[in-house]
């Protein structure tokens, strides 16, 4: 046996325990729904180290809303979370209204609730469903997809549009809604109910799922707090803190429910938080329904608002009126605002500069799974490789909102 | 906490003058923006100013740091941070205005984990440099993007160059981290 084959019988023969794999997983693994990638150290199949890359799904958001008028800048915000657009909408116009000082009748503001509360049950859902999914309950993830559909089903008769509702307005809402919505929104969620109730059999008690999420990737309270870690995550390490609750907007302080915490800040309690947070949307869902009045849905301002048809095709006042809306795009007093709401995800926030022209100067979106994500690393060290998908799947990054 | 008092928010006045008494050469103002107290204060005071809304003021949970591009209308850019207190949702806005052409901070890695990616992506789109930041590079974009997007003076359309394929093996992923070594098994 000569040298060279000596040493690369050594090398085959390396224990390989003794170094350090580095593993790439992404930007597109089956295991993982979003683009992403992880750029793994290991330690057999422990992690030591994870540098998350996100960005793969940048498109300039933020930049491109800086080039249109205001209006124009809400199909933009459907696109940043797919499973629940209408939040992102809804919390895009409340912020530039507070800075226009105007308030959204009563109906709207009942309508966005109840839009908002279902697009909440449709983001749990998808989490839910595919971290079950990842973890090998294809059935469970499957009921849930079942009844996401139900309410993307409701997005379509409302807005027209499953996913890019772009219902939002600011002063109100686009159009209102059809005629049977009350039943149609309550057929979902009865529908959806059963599924849960489903899924919830499938799950909670299930050995195999609750041995890949019990006192897997804990967050301790500090932690949290220092990452900027919001919504269901903070909130499964015991902190109730739901911008819903704390800070009400639009009508959450008419409306009973809780705000569900965990225990440990663990998967579990993650995936526990959400499921319980489904139900206690269901709850301000028929609140709202039972309480929703009659009237317009947007405020009677021509400033901000656009003329009826009757009055575009009927007289010159009208016709202008519409022309300089849609043309120059409605003029947002100049000022600053941060303002948040309770996203699916924790807090979604909009950091909105207006120059007093018709363009926003700048439009800085918060995204509460970017948070999330930077915390990634700490929750995943020392977990396996495995386990990694869990708790990236509770994390439930959604690409367009982390990355935008 | 026990300083401001559970539930008594506080107005942007107000928190100038308690910041501008306890952290020197912070020189403190307010600032109106709806729904926040808000505060504009040194650069260099920018650490000591959210220890001190941390520690003291109860404004335990960090938000947001983000950035404004006002270079043709002032010459400056406006860094922002956003922190909040849980126990009564009472939120603060913090500014600072630095030199557009030399933009340069002092991090604040040190108080919030969060800031990390935040200042990051501070970087990436403004080209802010952040004095201290442990692992200051691009986030959003990829290592060859020339420029930083979001300064107004960054042409929306621009377009840029093509970049060559990278060898992962010869140029791998930035080796920030120390290779750690295997427990003994």
């Amino acid at each position: 046996m000569n040298g060279e084959n000596a040493e690369k019988k050594e090398q085959t023969l390396a224990d390989p325990l003794s170094e350090v794999m580095e593993l790439q997983m992404g930007p597109s693994h089956p295991a993982c729904h979003g683009t992403i990638k992880f750029n793994l150290k290991l330690d057999g199949e422990n992690i030591m180290v994870l540098d998350t890359e996100v960005g793969y799904l940048h498109r300039g958001f933020e930049k491109m809303v800086e080039q249109g008028t205001w209006t124009q800048a809400i199909p933009y915000t459907d696109r940043l979370n797919y499973a629940s657009p209408l939040i992102n909408n809804f919390i895009f116009c409340e912020a530039v209204e507070r800075l226009c000082d105007i308030t959204v009748p009563e109906r709207a503001s009942y309508l966005r609730v109840i839009l908002s509360e279902c697009s909440r049950i449709a983001d749990h859902l998808t989490c839910l469903g595919m971290g079950a999914t990842e973890l090998g309950a294809f059935s469970a993830g499957f009921y849930m997809n079942e009844a996401r559909e139900l309410l993307y089903n409701l997005n379509s008769r409302v807005t027209g549009a499953r996913v890019t509702v772009s219902y939002g307005r600011v002063g109100g809402l686009a159009r209102d809604v059809p005629d049977d919505f009350e039943d149609m929104v309550r057929e979902a969620i009865r529908k959806t109910e059963a599924v849960l109730s489903d899924s919830e059999k499938l799950l909670e008690r299930n050995r195999i799922f609750t041995d890949r999420m019990v006192g897997i990737g804990i967050m301790s309270q500090e932690t949290a707090k220092s990452f900027g870690i919001t919504g269901p995550m903070l909130r499964a390490t015991g902190i109730a803190y739901d911008v819903r609750k704390a800070a009400p907007y639009m009508f959450y302080d008419r409306f009973d429910f809780e705000v569900p915490v965990g225990t440990k800040g663990d998967n579990f309690d993650r995936f526990a938080v959400r499921f319980e947070e489904v139900k206690q949307s269901i709850r301000i869902i028929d609140q709202a329904l039972k309480q929703l009045p009659q009237g317009p849905v947007v405020v009677d301002n021509p400033l901000y608002v656009l003329p009826d048809k009757k009055d575009v095709y009927g007289n010159i006042e009208g016709l202008m009126n519409h022309f300089k809306i849609v043309i120059e795009g409605i003029r947002v007093p100049a000022g600053e605002i941060y303002f948040a709401g309770e996203g699916a995800n924790g807090e979604l926030g909009f950091y909105v500069v207006s120059d007093g022209s018709g363009r926003p100067y700048r439009v800085r979106v918060r995204p509460p799974c970017f948070y999330g994500m930077a915390s990634l690393e700490t929750m995943a060290k020392g977990h396996m490789v495995s386990d990694l998908v869990a708790i990236f799947g509770m994390v439930n990054m959604i690409g367009g909102e982390c990355d935008r | 906490m026990a300083q401001r008092g559970a539930g008594v928010a506080l107005d942007s006045s107000e928190l100038a003058g308690r910041v501008g008494g306890a952290v020197a050469g912070s020189e403190a103002r307010p600032f109106a923006t709806p729904g926040s107290a808000a505060i504009e204060v040194a650069p260099a005071s920018i650490e000591a100013v959210l220890r001190y809304l941390r520690d003291d003021l109860g404004f335990d949970l960090y938000v947001d740091v983000t950035a404004v591009d006002y270079e043709a209308l002032r010459g400056t850019i406006e860094v922002l941070y956003v922190v909040r207190s849980l126990s009564d949702a009472a939120q603060a806005v913090v500014k600072v205005a630095i030199d557009a052409r030399d933009p340069h901070l002092p991090t604040v890695t040190g108080l919030f984990d969060g800031a990390n990616w935040a200042e990051r992506e501070v970087f990436d789109m403004f080209g802010v440099r952040f004095d201290g930041h442990p692992d200051l590079r691009r986030i959003l974009m990829y290592p060859e993007f020339e420029g930083h997007p979001l300064r107004k003076s960054y042409a929306y359309q621009h377009r840029q160059p093509l970049t060559p394929e990278r060898d992962p093996i010869a140029d791998p992923w930035p080796r920030r981290h120390p290779i750690p070594q295997p427990s003994q098994k």
